[in-house]
């Protein structure tokens, strides 16, 4: 059963169409890679996907019991977060946010939580160290971790890897895929990388203001898109 | 020694105390949220509505907090709002909503009584201008933005270091955001009366900055934020009595001090 599901989905700011007639769905477990050049509305495609912007036309739908606010996000970085004194624990456990219900405080189990992905990211050693002292690599599993106290089933990615040198890079398409593959959750990751994104992804959506492609990753190695795209014939 | 704390035998001292020390700790806690959102100059731009509004209060002999309060609210929300418009930027809104809500203010000032010691206390700060009926509100609410503050923030701080995150999260930001307005408004009104419109921003400003040297976690920055907050309100207005300095330049020139202290430990740390 798929957990999201998009049909005819299109997008406008001021009434100029930026993205149209994108459909797709993915399963639980599915890793989709979402591609294009800048400005092609891969972004957009991210905030509706999380309801932040409404479709102009079309719809999303999510499946399987997943609500609409239990996809884990992770957002490229702001200026802002970059000087944020906070700790790598505060930070994670912000995740939580969406379990507090009409809570005023986190639990126990909340704490627990974050404590268990702060384990898993491998940071949980720098939990009492300062966020913006940290590398680009360890801020990013940060951020990652704290996506995780937030789902259960479905991460979006925006940019994950942006600005970080090759090893933290592949050590974080690492750490996605093993999510992926031990936890059966399901990820939607925009990249400018393609090459990574045939590498690790099961499907791949190419978008160019509207959809160019959507399939598994073997079907789009062999399209004529992709051999252009990946630098067979160069642009 | 003795002659500082004869000080506090005085009422209007022990009022303007007990009021600069909740506000201060209010604008603390606030500025800390502030100066990280980049809202900075929020407290500047607020307590210049409030100068008009304290101004049109005293012409028409209104009692001053009962009609600065709700309007810099008004003011805080309709500032919120001019951000998210993309056609005035957030620096520009500021400045044309504080700049106007002055310039009406002196105009109705220069209509009515003219320049006198009162308007001089809403431009510079007097300790003398707390009435008893002020202090009662002041106490409930800074309270009330005190109470507010330490029950919502884990949102607030989610809200403050990601808002992207918080809203994808089901988290109504905006909501929040224009609770944040709404305490900095109330907090700024309590404040300028003491400290006076043109240096009441010091109050949210200083004490975060200079706890953002000193501490790691968001935790520990609002915890010395507080902290430096009220020791320097305290040490202020002790520095005024033994030297007959103005209370809210001398509370500015204390934080001064303080950040500069701050951010030597920070930079040796």
């Amino acid at each position: 059963m798929a957990i999201l599901t998009c049909e005819n989905a299109s997008f406008s700011y001021d009434g100029k169409t930026v993205l149209e007639n994108v459909s797709f769905s993915i399963k639980a477990g599915d890793y989709l890679c979402v591609v294009g050049e800048n400005g092609s509305g891969k972004s957009t495609l991210i905030k509706g996907l999380l309801s932040l912007k409404a479709p102009a036309g079309g719809r999303i739908t999510l499946g399987d019991g997943l609500k609409k606010n239990e996809i884990g996000y992770l957002p490229q970085q702001t200026d802002i977060q970059r000087d944020f004194p906070a700790s790598v624990r505060e930070v994670v456990l912000s995740g939580c946010l969406n379990s507090l219900g009409g809570r005023l405080f986190y639990s126990a189990a909340d704490r627990e939580r974050a404590a268990m992905n702060m384990e898993r990211m491998g940071i949980e050693e720098l939990a009492d160290a300062n966020y913006q002292e940290l590398s680009g690599g360890q801020q990013q599993r940060v951020l990652l971790a704290r996506a995780l106290c937030a789902t259960r089933k479905l991460l979006l990615l925006d940019e994950p890897v942006t600005g970080l040198d090759p090893v933290a890079a592949g050590e974080m398409y690492n750490l996605i895929k093993l999510v992926n593959l031990c936890d059966n959750i399901s990820v939607i990751m925009v990249t400018h990388d393609i090459h990574e994104a045939v590498r690790y992804a099961t499907h791949i959506l190419h978008l160019g203001h509207k959809q160019l492609f959507f399939g598994t990753a073997g079907e789009y190695r062999r399209s004529a898109l992709a051999r252009r795209f990946l630098g067979g014939g160069g642009l | 020694m003795s002659g500082v704390f004869s000080m506090f035998a005085y009422h209007f001292v022990q009022r303007a105390m007990l009021v600069g020390v909740l506000v201060s700790l209010c604008a603390a806690l606030l500025g800390v949220s502030l100066v990280l959102k980049r809202y900075s100059m929020i407290g500047d731009g607020l307590s210049h509505v409030g100068f008009g509004a304290l101004a049109i209060a005293s012409a028409f002999h209104l009692a001053p907090l009962y009609v600065a309060v709700p309007v810099v609210v008004a003011a805080a929300v309709l500032l919120l709002r001019l951000r998210k418009s993309s056609r005035v930027k957030g620096d520009a809104a500021i400045a044309i909503i504080s700049s106007s809500a002055l310039a009406v203010g002196v105009i109705v000032v220069s209509l009515t009584s003219g320049m006198n010691t009162e308007v001089s206390s809403y431009m510079f700060g007097s300790i003398l201008s707390l009435s008893r009926g002020d202090t009662v509100l002041s106490v409930i609410l800074s309270l009330a933005v005190l109470a507010l503050y330490l029950l919502l923030y884990p949102r607030l701080f989610a809200v403050t270091f990601d808002e992207n995150f918080a809203r994808a999260t089901g988290t109504r930001a905006d909501l929040y955001n224009t609770l944040l307005a709404v305490l900095t408004a109330v907090t700024v009104v309590l404040g300028m009366r003491m400290m006076g419109a043109l240096l009441i921003s010091s109050l949210i400003i200083f004490p975060a900055l200079g706890a953002m040297h000193l501490a790691k976690s968001f935790r520990g920055v609002i915890a010395c934020a507080a902290i430096l907050a009220v020791v320097c309100f305290v040490f202020g207005m002790m520095a005024s009595y033994v030297f007959e300095t103005p209370s809210g330049a001398s509370i500015v020139v204390a934080d001064l001090i303080a950040f500069a202290f701050c951010s030597l430990v920070g930079r040796k740390n």
